[in-house]
């Protein structure tokens, strides 16, 4: 059969490395790759930054995040957890989920709140902080959790009537935890190839030319293009940490709205861990959009940065309108950052 | 002055008393040598004929120990670097400290003690000062602000505005180190082997290109922002795209490995010992031979941009595909010098 085929690179990380190593240049004129969904700042939804916001503003608390969690705006443009920092917020940089125990230790008169965000890939060692807590009895640390699951979200794609993808390169370090049930799984429902891709550029080369083979013979099927890393099996050790502190959830990604199993919570007793139930409701921040910025419509592959007016003009990495253009693996950063326009 | 290990800085000793009079007579000119005009607040300097550099930075680096380096260090070699940038001998420095009530005195001492031996590797004396304290709280342990004078060897200005298409870029050694160490020692990665900051004067290959009669176009100290600042800065200035070939970049495995794991550009991290050279294609063999030796190499060439584009800072990949080397934004390691 030929082409010209589409692909979608599901992780963000694979989508900054195919700019950065400028491998569109090298791809086959019959292939195009669309930049899928899998940035876990990009996906959080805007009410989730907007609750960090009010924790984080609330008297005595320490509020702990990764580095690309602080200039995300929520649903006020230019609201960040940044800015909130500079009018008097402690809002501090981890670099590490277990650092956010050392400073509840710390502090043990204060409430301290850890922004949990990521895939499958840093769900595990939140997990563990959980774990931790519970064990060494730190009442003052909880947890926003805002993890996603990267599997389902391939799921509503692939099923999406108004896509383009013919095939998936899957976020080879997701793979490297959960194994690959769960996307021959996907391949089996939908018909359609997945191969399993790493973040190198031979890697991901690599990877584009089996997920291409594939479609040139009418083959749909799970290949492994990052088997030095990734088994069927996964992590099962860090699979089961996960499974005994979180569960499967139904959450809200930005831009693809409620996803059925796209999130996670904490199961059982590591409930009381829980920012949202600590704290509860708090007073709403503003309206409740995502402006100018057309990230859903990124996130799903039904259009490119370049599409965007705002793209390059009225957002930028220093004055962002939406998450894709925070984020290291943001596509709109990556093409502002490594394409000449 | 408080022999014992626990002693530590008081407000008393900004307070212009006795206390300050034993710190600077017992703990500052002992170890830093006698300022020129240690009963005066104004030195008085003969200099040499000639053109003068003048430069003045502040140092808030955190920690204020770090492998490879310090406080007091960075704040003698930084200024004394800013001064060769210019192609200027460096000569003087002056010496602002501003201390936080409750800075361990043994510490204090060390800084003093490497700032004194950075003083002797710059060939620069220190020849004037002031001490402040202030409040606990008020100040991250010590901050620091030096200013130097150098005279001027080179024999033409050194300007961004001075680079032309074809003009040859040179880099004087590894990227990242100064970077990657006080992240390191910032976020307690333990890198194994530890990797020690790049501080070191630059006059000294400066000095050896003029001699041997290398004209720089521009030379430019890879501070804050890494090289990536600088070049993005030259670019702008110049009018000029710079075409750099990304395997000829110098950096150690530990640089970019450090880099991959906390997602970030090692170019933009900072250095300090470290410059880029712009010549002229017919003085590229004479730069390259004195640089090399010290782990310089030939990394890219100024070109003029397509039609209609503005000029950018283009890599080539060892693919041979291209992308832009990304600007500097504002980043969460502001205290890095």
């Amino acid at each position: 059969m030929t082409g010209p085929w589409t692909l979608m690179e599901v992780c963000g990380g694979q989508t900054h490395a195919l700019l950065r190593w400028g491998l569109d240049q090298l791809l086959p004129a019959d292939l195009r790759l669309i930049h899928g969904p899998g940035c876990p700042v990009c996906v959080t939804p805007a009410e989730r930054i907007d609750r960090a916001l009010a924790l984080a503003g609330q008297p005595g608390v320490i509020f702990c995040s990764y580095g690309d969690m602080l200039q995300v705006p929520g649903s006020r443009p230019g609201h960040d957890l940044l800015g909130l920092r500079a009018r008097g917020a402690d809002v501090r940089l981890l670099t590490t989920p277990l650092q956010a125990l050392a400073v509840a230790r710390d502090h043990p008169e204060r409430q301290v709140v850890m922004l949990a965000v990521g895939f499958e890939t840093t769900a595990p060692a939140t997990a563990l902080l959980a774990r931790q807590a519970l064990a060494l009895g730190v009442p003052n640390l909880s947890l926003l959790v805002c993890h996603v699951r990267v599997v389902p979200a391939m799921r509503l794609i692939a099923a999406d009537r108004a896509t383009a993808v013919q095939g998936f390169l899957a976020a080879g370090h997701v793979a490297a935890v959960m194994g690959t049930a769960e996307l021959q799984q996907l391949v089996d429902d939908h018909r359609l190839p997945v191969v399993v891709a790493g973040f190198g550029p031979d890697e991901l080369l690599q990877a584009v030319g089996a997920c291409r083979r594939q479609l040139q013979r009418g083959e749909a099927r799970l290949d492994n293009a990052y088997a030095s890393v990734v088994t069927a099996d996964g992590n099962p050790r860090a699979r089961r940490l996960l499974a005994s502190v979180f569960e499967p959830a139904d959450v809200p990604w930005r831009g693809l709205g409620l996803l059925p199993g796209g999130g996670l919570r904490l199961r059982g007793r590591y409930a009381v861990l829980d920012a949202d139930r600590r704290f509860g409701i708090l007073p709403p921040d503003a309206s409740n959009h995502d402006g100018p910025c057309i990230s859903g419509r990124i996130l799903r592959g039904l259009a490119r940065p370049l599409d965007c007016p705002a793209f390059g003009s009225a957002c930028t990495p220093d004055h962002p309108l939406g998450a894709p253009m925070v984020s290291d693996e943001g596509a709109c950063a990556a093409h502002l950052r490594y394409r000449r326009h | 002055m408080d022999s014992d290990d626990s002693a530590t800085i008081r407000l008393a000793h900004g307070g212009g008393g006795q206390a300050m009079r034993a710190l600077i007579h017992g703990e500052l000119l002992p170890i830093l040598g006698a300022y020129a005009a240690a009963d005066h607040d104004a030195t008085v300097l003969g200099l040499p004929a000639g053109r003068l550099a003048f430069s003045s930075d502040s140092y808030v680096v955190q920690p204020l120990e770090f492998p490879g380096g310090d406080i007091g260090r960075l704040a003698v070699v930084g200024t004394a670097n800013d001064l060769a940038m210019a192609g200027a001998r460096p000569l003087h420095l002056s010496l602002a400290l501003i201390l936080e009530e409750g800075l361990p005195l043994p510490l204090l001492r060390r800084l003093l003690t490497s700032m004194a031996a950075a003083a002797r590797d710059c060939g620069v004396t220190i020849v004037t000062g002031d001490t402040k304290v202030v409040e606990r709280g008020r100040a991250d342990g010590l901050y620091v602000t030096t200013s130097g004078l150098g005279v001027v060897e080179a024999p033409g200005p050194i300007t961004a505005s001075a680079l032309r298409a074809g003009d040859a870029l040179l880099l004087s050694g590894d990227l990242g180190r100064h970077g990657v160490a006080i992240l390191a020692a910032r976020h307690g990665l333990r890198l194994d082997p530890p990797l020690a900051s790049d501080c070191a004067p630059l006059w000294p290959q400066v000095q050896q290109l003029l001699a041997a009669g290398v004209v720089p176009r521009f030379l430019r100290d890879l501070t804050r922002g890494g090289l990536a600042a600088t070049l993005e800065e030259l670019a702008m200035a110049s009018g000029l795209d710079l075409r750099l070939q990304e395997p000829a970049l110098p950096l150690l495995p530990a640089v970019t490995g450090t880099c991959a794991l906390l997602g970030l550009e090692p170019l933009q991290l900072a250095c300090e010992g470290r410059f880029l050279l712009a010549v002229e294609p017919r003085q590229l063999p004479r730069a390259l031979a004195l640089l090399s030796p010290a782990g310089g190499a030939l990394v890219g060439q100024a070109q003029s941009p397509p039609p209609g584009l503005s000029p950018r800072v283009v890599l080539v990949t060892r693919f041979g595909s291209e992308r832009l080397l990304p600007p500097t934004t504002g980043d969460l390691l502001p205290r890095i010098c």
